[in-house]
């Protein structure tokens, strides 16, 4: 990972310099080497540019705004952020021409939150060395299995490879994609009552914080339903058991066909609710019903929602388990 | 405060007697807004629309809501009544208390609390409501049609006698279609040609028409009343001002072996060529395939003949872009490949023909006189077969499904022109069913059999083999419940005619559905035969489905009739009911755009005012001539920003809160 | 005490498109055969107009029930309008379920406007299903349901 890192410092550092780019979207960290968050960088602040196992976030959402600046910007896109960047291509949201794509390679990020599980504190850095993540700490150095301490979105992971872009660093793993929809498979097999207790469990738990829809590449609107009094729907407490249910399937629906399960709702939700499972149910039934289709990867593609056959299935027609 | 009025109406006792319509009026006093409510026995009516007129004046109101009878009935009613009293129209709302509910329940207390919840509904729409102006757009008075067959030329003909220019776009190199390849036509044997050519004159002579041969349509933009279409005027090399149409060149051409398409294949003709003697335009056109000049730079004789100087290698294809109110579709049709009918022997046996060929070997301006032989050593046949449906009412894959409607009544004629000239000639017609409906269609038909003596076999024809110079067809006859083996001299093969090839990427362009097998659909099978459902295009002829040339002239008629009602208008009024963009809330997606079937929705890059600057931002534009107001694009729209006028977001939700208060 | 005596009656909404449900509703009221009064119905101009966000809004006011109807798929007025509806309502109910709520709750039916006996039956056998069902306690707002 520190050869990657210096390899796209250094990428950085020469498109800056020849000036085909003149700014940078990276990563950079806060007070603590896990705290990474998306920055801009230019020469003048490039020795903060890090990534590092803690750079989980997507960085292609906050290309809807700066690719409409002036001059051309340098972005890392990871594999799984290629896809939310080719989706918003498709939508005319970014400006291709005004963007320099550099793939960089991902074997798997880390979340802060399992390693302290884990007991591991005072975390200085981590390196992956084969299966193992190796964590230097205040209290000195600590060896967990890497699969144990992975953010959720990478234990499902797509797959290493880049769909879009214009330069990689480092390699394209080869990769089995892992199974995305075994927990929304055990959730169907259970009965409509348990269900409800599932949910109504975890949504209750929402704080309506929005950091899932702001942290969503597909949740780009210019102006959002949710703050949008005329909508009918804009509401921002949870005064009832039904409002954050609400706020949660306006939210699903509005970004099934077009979400890539980037996993980044999960991710940043601070209350830990397995926001991936509502958007991958989306997923896994329009693969079932109208055929195999991964948002963002392509830029043609129409998504299920806007297109139609003669002969798709009835509303009806959708096999649960009753919860009689 | 806007201030809404009620009426109640009893539709005599159709409301009254389940619906206490006085405690509906007590119930909607009691709403917000309402200014006004009142009962009447039958609002529809003349005095009930004085009083609405009167309420509307005399208490200013902002709105109306009546509660009677469906919407469908009566809505365009109250529309006018609130229009003639200086209110918008789309400012009413009706409340169906007699439909979907006085008639479908008998407690007078069910009814009449349902009937309050209908009414409140109403009322929280219409105080949503806003005032909508159906737009206008402006009419190109000019029609384009596309095809040049008797279906084009009579949709042009009528057109232009209105006094409507019309151009004509015919990608052969003379209109006339495939009426002019034909010898007779049914039922009354008139020459085809001596009905179609003084037409073919009047098109050419006709001041309002413009005739683009050897043309196609390229891309057509815009929507009803204002199409712009690039037509594509492929290079004759031969300059059409100068060409007299003396066919010298012809004469002289050394590159003769190409085979005559006007001909059905059957003979030869020049490089330079001229398709047939009536041909419109009468003009010369090289045939860059075959030229020996184009293809190696030596030859130039055609140049050097033409005493008008008229021969020009270095003609280019030109683009010519026009604007059209209307367009007509008269794409016309093909006979199907044969090559997939091996059994029949059609690719092997060339005395195995088509009976387009049959035409063509028949008329007397034909490749033979009109002297029938066998194309193989031309023998004249004493045995004809002729075989129905090939590749028609077929269930295989290289069949169509459908039956191609001309083919029994031509089979019929050319048998019996077959048995007038030639009585020594023996003539089978092997069929599925003689489908014969038609003015004179079944006593034609019955003439051949009955007077003729033509042999009608109802069965099919398996296969048909050459043996000894002969052809041995192989067949049924389900009748007798035998085998039959015929030595024949001739079999000709009533082939499925199909969509013409050029029609799929026409209707492409217009924006015009089609159905599986290419034909352009109708708006409605039975109440708009000749409309597409693309506002704008209209369906002339065997686009739109086989049909003989009686149907197609009706229909070329018919269509035509119908652009000149859309062209004699100066405007268009547009649906009032248009998707409408808000587009400070457009995200520019084109998710809206995807879902339009009438591909109304357009995008534009926008100035926004943002905190510090300016911002360039996508947003969405609808077309409100084009837009017909189905709403599919509010649903794909995340943002809201795309709503529906008079069905909007807020509207439809005030309903729903209202009706589960 | 009284309120929790009364025999449950349902919230019932229906969505109908304007070129074939509506008329076919109209239908059913001509020919009189009759269906439950709780069912109220929302003129839509298609079923594509349909909104998941009403049906939500819907449920969240206290409906028991929501039914789309909408012609025939192949006679969409707006020939593809239907299409893009079943896609988005299959979809729809399926997460709906998907989290708990009762499938039966909702319901798509295609009724031309020939099909007035066929709206008043399914009016009928809808509003039994959901009386059966019983109130809709998983997805109302407790704020407006008195």
């Amino acid at each position: 990972m520190q050869e990657i890192m210096k390899q796209a410092k250094l990428k950085a550092e020469e498109l800056l310099t020849k000036g085909v780019v003149n700014r940078v979207i990276g990563w950079t960290e806060g007070d603590f080497s896990y705290d990474c968050s998306p920055a801009t960088f230019t020469l003048d602040n490039l020795d903060k540019f890090v990534y590092t196992e803690f750079c989980g976030a997507n960085l292609s959402k906050y290309l809807i705004e700066e690719s409409k600046k002036e001059g051309k910007i340098l972005v890392f896109l990871k594999p799984c952020d290629t896809y939310s960047f080719n989706q918003l291509i498709q939508e005319h949201r970014i400006k291709r021409e005004n963007i320099y794509v550099v793939g960089i390679e991902c074997r798997g990020k880390v979340d802060i939150d399992k390693l302290r599980a884990f007991g591991i504190d005072g975390v200085l850095g981590c390196k992956t060395e084969g299966d193992k993540l190796i964590c230097d700490t205040i209290y000195g150095e600590k060896t967990v299995d890497k699969v144990d301490v992975m953010l959720e979105k990478c234990l499902s992971c797509k797959g290493k490879k880049h769909v879009v872009y214009d330069e990689l660093i480092g390699e394209e793993v080869v990769e089995e994609p892992k199974d995305r929809f075994g927990m929304v498979a055990q959730l169907e097999a259970m009965t409509e009552d348990e269900r409800y207790k599932f949910w109504q469990n975890e949504l209750s738990k929402c704080i309506r914080c929005n950091a899932c829809r702001n942290v969503c590449p597909a949740c780009s609107c210019v102006h959002c339903v949710f703050d949008n009094p005329d909508s009918n729907i804009a509401s921002k407490a949870n005064t009832d058991r039904f409002e954050e249910k609400l706020y949660h399937i306006i939210r699903a629906w509005h970004v099934a066909g077009r979400c890539t399960d980037c996993g980044e709702c999960s991710r940043v939700c601070p209350q830990g609710i397995p926001l991936h499972l509502i958007n991958r149910k989306f997923i896994k039934d329009m693969n079932e019903f109208y055929g195999e289709y991964q948002a963002g990867e392509d830029t043609e593609t129409k998504a299920p929602l806007n297109s139609y056959t003669f002969g798709d299935r009835e509303p009806h027609e959708f096999d649960t388990k009753e919860g009689k | 405060m806007k201030k809404i009025g009620v009426f109640v109406c009893w539709c005599g006792s159709n409301i009254a007697a389940t619906v206490d319509v006085k405690a509906v009026v007590e119930a909607c006093k009691k709403e917000p807004n309402v200014v006004f409510a009142e009962d009447y026995q039958y609002i529809c009516s003349e005095i009930g629309q004085n009083k609405m007129a009167d309420a509307i004046r005399d208490y200013k109101l902002d709105g109306v809501v009546i509660c009677s009878c469906s919407p469908r009935m009566h809505e365009a009613t109250f529309r006018k009544t609130a229009e003639k009293a200086g209110l918008n129209p789309y400012m009413i709302e009706v409340a169906n208390i007699r439909e979907q509910c006085s008639w479908i329940h008998k407690d007078i207390e069910e009814g009449t609390e349902k009937a309050i919840v209908l009414a409140r509904t109403a009322i929280a729409k219409v105080l949503l409501n806003a005032p909508l102006q159906a737009g206008e757009s402006k009419v190109t008075k000019r029609a384009l049609v596309i095809g040049g067959g008797i279906a084009g030329i009579q949709s042009a003909l009528d057109i232009a006698d209105a006094g409507f220019e019309v151009d004509i776009v015919e990608k052969k190199p003379s209109i006339g279609g495939k009426m002019s390849q034909l010898d007779k036509t049914f039922p009354t044997l008139d020459c085809s040609a001596c009905i179609l050519t003084p037409k073919m004159v009047d098109v050419s002579a006709h001041e309002k028409i413009n005739i683009f041969a050897y043309s196609e349509v390229e891309a057509v933009s815009g929507f009803v009343g204002n199409f712009t279409a690039k037509i594509r005027q492929k290079a004759r090399y031969v300059d059409t001002a100068k060409c007299t149409g003396c066919r010298a060149c012809m004469e002289k051409c050394p590159s003769k072996k190409s085979l005559n398409e006007f001909n059905a294949g059957l003979d030869t003709r020049p490089a330079i060529y001229i398709p047939f003697a009536q041909a419109v335009p009468n003009k010369a056109t090289i045939d860059p395939n075959a030229c020996i000049k184009l293809k190696t730079g030596k030859c130039g004789i055609c140049s050097k003949v033409c005493t008008a100087g008229a021969i020009d290698y270095e003609q280019k294809d030109q683009i010519i872009e026009r604007e059209y109110g209307a367009i007509v579709v008269a794409t016309g049709y093909n006979i199907i490949n044969l090559d997939k009918f091996n059994e029949l022997g059609y690719s092997d046996c060339k005395d195995v023909i088509t009976s387009l060929e049959f035409e063509r070997l028949t008329n007397a301006a034909g490749p033979t006189k009109g002297h029938l032989i066998c194309p193989s050593d031309g023998r004249e046949p004493k045995k004809i077969v002729f075989v129905q449906c090939v590749g028609s009412r077929g269930l295989r894959p290289c069949d169509k499904q459908y039956c191609s409607k001309i083919c029994c009544m031509y089979t019929a004629k050319h048998a019996m022109l077959l048995r007038e000239k030639h009585p020594e000639t023996e003539v089978y017609v092997f069929y599925i069913d003689v489908r014969t409906p038609g003015k004179n269609y079944d006593e034609f038909y019955r003439r051949a059999v009955e007077q003729y003596g033509v042999h009608y076999i109802k069965g099919q024809v398996g296969k048909v083999i050459e043996k000894d110079g002969h052809l041995e067809v192989q067949a049924s006859d389900l009748l007798a419940d035998e085998q039959l083996h015929i030595d024949a001299d001739l079999v000709v093969l009533a082939a499925a005619i199909e969509a013409d090839d050029t029609a799929r990427k026409i209707g492409t362009m217009l924006t015009a559905s089609m159905d599986t097998n290419d034909f352009f659909t109708e708006a409605h099978a039975k109440l708009k035969p000749v409309e597409s459902p693309t506002a704008g295009i209209f369906l002339s002829g065997m686009c739109q489905g086989p049909k003989d040339i009686p149907d197609t002239v009706a229909q070329a008629g018919a269509a035509a009739v119908k652009v000149i009602g859309l062209l004699s208008k100066d405007t268009l009024k547009c649906n009032a009911c248009v998707a409408s963009p808000n587009e400070n809330m457009c995200n520019g997606c084109s998710l809206c755009a995807t879902v339009c079937p009438y591909g109304a929705i357009t995008y534009v890059d926008k100035e926004f005012r943002i905190p510090g600057g300016v911002q360039v931002r996508r947003v969405s534009q609808v077309n409100e001539a084009i837009c017909q107001g189905c709403g599919a694009c509010t649903v794909a729209c995340m943002s809201g920003a795309m709503d529906l006028k008079g069905f909007t977001n807020k509207e439809i939700m005030a309903e729903v809160e209202s009706i589960c208060k | 005490m009284q309120v929790e005596n009364k025999t449950f009656k349902p919230t019932i909404v229906a969505f109908c498109c304007n070129w074939c449900s509506y008329a076919g509703a109209d239908l059913a009221g001509s020919a009189r055969l009759s269906y439950p009064a709780e069912v109220k119905i929302i003129r839509i101009p298609c079923s594509c107009r349909l909104n998941p966000m009403f049906i939500l809004k819907a449920f969240q006011r206290g409906a028991d029930g929501v039914i789309l109807c909408g012609c025939h798929p192949g006679d969409c007025h707006y020939t593809t309008g239907n299409y893009y509806a079943r896609r988005r309502m299959t979809t729809l109910f399926s997460m709906l379920n998907y989290l708990g709520i009762e499938k039966e709750r909702t319901r798509v039916e295609w009724v031309s406007a020939a099909e007035g006996a066929k709206f008043s039956a399914v009016m009928n056998d809808f509003v039994a299903t959901i009386t059966a069902l019983g109130e809709n306690k998983k997805l109302e707002d407790l704020r407006c349901k008195k």
